[in-house]
């Protein structure tokens, strides 16, 4: 019966993993087939396909454009968090909880709301469909995020080392700049490349907000529209590829923030 | 009369609707070593924030070398503060912490690593430059902290509990040093504390507060001599303490009903005036009535062995409210259950301000 049991609680694990994993595995598997087609027989491994992304100006572009935007939304985003992280720790506000509770609400809307309220906003306000404007819905779904994280870290023990700062003849911008976010680091670092890690492969915003410019994602979907090869196989391992990299990253950041 | 260097002048702060500091004026000497005592909740913690500007007081002012430094912030005006946390920057080294505050005005790293070097070497710290924080032990940190504020030069260091944190032999150690470092730069300390043995050992004025009043001040001796209140009488060392009224008054003669029995004492204060007497317990005599006063006879309810001494607790037998607390010699034979004659010399009685 034990045995049984064991059996079957080994098949069960393998079933999930299966279940999670095999699709991953089967892109990146039939990104190194040599042949046309990314069905069986496997015919690889061969790099051809990823040679001809890297060779493809429109995809090569959209990857640059992908990285600008998550560089440069995940920065802003992480330093607005951040400013609001600290405002809301160092100093009473009225209504102090409600307004976290707003700042962090867009965690719930979905980005598809998101993307259509900005592209109303932004079709109103005069702005063109553009990379700016993707980045900018990158900054509004990813603020959230980065302010959660800081502000969890940022305990009362370090309200007397700012102090202690002030009290050494720092003004308040040297307090932030030499105290605070040296000592925040750890929670900064998780918040920019989780952003970066959500702002990569995020496609709806991107989708509904650019047009001739657009990022990697949506730069896949367009070629997605003309069937499956293996080029489109090699694109979408090296986007995972990239999100594997930023996701360690933000685990090594927060591990290192642990133990002191 | 000179300026005295910190001038505190009718002080008072609420946090809401608690007061926590009622009128309090205190002034304090250049180059001396001050300690607010008390217990906690007595306000002497805030008194210290008050001073560091970290907190500014509902009412009255602080007057810092005779300048009025009631709203001016921390980083401008002449003193700096030990943490209780120590608070010391643990992504920098021990020598960035030093240096910070020669930083901040501006002080070249050259000659500023050179005054860092020299802070850290006054505290007995010299080897630890290019360490972090998080090497260093709690006693170690302390000094870094006690280096970082001392190297700016204030006019007043702020000791906030400088030694709560430390085990009980490295905390009489670095009192001993706290006193030496302090007489060697001269600067003047107010260090904030609840125990009482730190406060008569590093103490040029010892400043005892509760409930937001300043109970008692001056020197150490004096204030445990003669301790000026019946809270003093009992925070700052031990005391049996005897509630009785005046029965009659003579040409500068008292006599005192106390359930321990009537007693005659010097005195000005007209009859049936309240009154508390205290007894420190190393002038409590037991055994056959050895001073000039008795007070009756007490069963012993536990005898303590301290070493160098025995603190004998004692029930009185006239009234089982009364409890003696007496220190008797180590050699002494007393113990729990024996009735023994209680009796004290006049000189000794303390008479208190209820």
């Amino acid at each position: 019966m034990r045995q049984v049991i064991r059996v079957a609680s080994w098949i069960y694990a393998l079933a999930v993993y299966g279940f999670i994993f095999l699709p991953v595995v089967v892109l990146v598997l039939f990104s190194l087939q040599s042949t046309s087609f990314p069905i069986p027989p496997f015919t690889g491994p061969s790099l051809r396909w990823y040679d001809a992304v890297l060779s493809d100006a429109r995809l090569t572009s959209a990857l640059l454009n992908s990285l600008l935007v998550a560089v440069l939304s995940s920065a802003t985003a992480v330093t607005l968090g951040f400013l609001s992280a600290w405002g809301f720790a160092r100093f009473v506000l009225p209504g102090s909880g409600l307004l976290r509770g707003l700042i962090t609400l867009p965690l719930t809307v979905s980005y598809l709301i998101i993307g259509m309220g900005l592209l109303v906003l932004f079709n109103w306000g005069g702005v063109p469909k553009s990379l700016l404007a993707a980045g900018i819905g990158h900054v509004v779904i990813n603020l959230p995020l980065c302010f959660a994280i800081i502000y969890s870290q940022m305990g009362d023990h370090q309200i007397n080392i700012e102090r202690a700062a002030r009290d050494l003849g720092a003004p308040e911008w040297k307090v932030l700049l030499l105290i605070t976010v040296p000592v925040m680091a750890p929670a900064i670092f998780a918040g920019f490349f989780l952003s970066m890690t959500f702002s990569w492969d995020e496609f709806v915003i991107s989708f509904l907000l650019t047009r001739f410019d657009t990022t990697l994602p949506v730069e896949i979907w367009n070629l997605l529209r003309s069937g499956l090869n293996p080029k489109t196989n090699a694109v979408g391992s090296l986007v995972f590829a990239v999100s594997i990299v930023l996701v360690v990253l933000f685990e090594l950041t927060l591990l290192r923030r642990r133990k002191p | 009369m000179t300026a005295p260097l910190v001038d505190i002048r009718g002080v008072s702060h609420r946090f809401g609707q608690l007061a926590v500091l009622k009128n309090v004026s205190l002034r304090i000497e250049p180059g001396s070593y001050t300690i607010l005592l008390g217990p906690s909740g007595s306000g002497k913690t805030t008194l210290l924030s008050i001073l560091g500007g970290f907190v500014t007081p509902s009412e009255g002012k602080v007057f810092i070398r005779g300048e009025d430094c009631t709203s001016v912030p921390p980083a401008k005006r002449p003193t700096t503060t030990v943490f209780q946390d120590y608070a010391l920057f643990p992504h920098m080294s021990v020598g960035g912490n030093v240096g910070f505050g020669l930083r901040m005005q501006g002080v070249d790293g050259t000659r500023r690593a050179a005054k860092a070097r020299e802070a850290l070497a006054l505290v007995g710290l010299a080897s630890a430059f290019d360490k972090k924080p998080h090497q260093l032990s709690g006693g170690q940190r302390q000094r870094v902290a006690l280096a970082r504020a001392l190297v700016i030069e204030p006019a007043v260091l702020l000791l906030d509990e400088p030694l709560g944190a430390l085990d009980l032999k490295l905390r009489r150690q670095m009192q001993d040093e706290l006193k030496a470092i302090q007489k060697r730069v001269g600067t003047a300390f107010i260090h904030v504390t609840h125990d009482q043995e730190e406060a008569m050992a590093l103490a040029d004025h010892c400043v005892v507060m509760n409930d937001g009043r300043i109970e008692d001040e001056g020197p150490p001796e004096r204030v445990y001599a003669r301790p000026a209140t019946r809270f003093s009488a009992t925070f700052m060392g031990e005391s049996t303490i005897l509630a009785g009224t005046v029965m009659k008054a003579t040409n500068g003669a008292i006599t005192v009903s106390t359930p321990a029995g009537a007693i005659l004492l010097p005195g000005p204060q007209p009859a049936g005036t309240s009154i508390a007497l205290a007894i420190r317990p190393e002038y409590l005599r037991l055994g056959e009535t050895k001073g000039d006063i008795a007070l009756g006879s007490a069963k012993v309810s536990d005898v303590v062995f301290q070493g160098s001494f025995k603190r004998v607790l004692a029930t009185s037998a006239l009234d089982p409210a009364l409890q003696f607390i007496a220190k008797a010699p180590a050699s002494t034979t007393v113990q729990a259950g024996d009735t023994v004659v209680v009796s004290c010399n006049a000189d000794d009685i303390i008479q208190l301000a209820d």
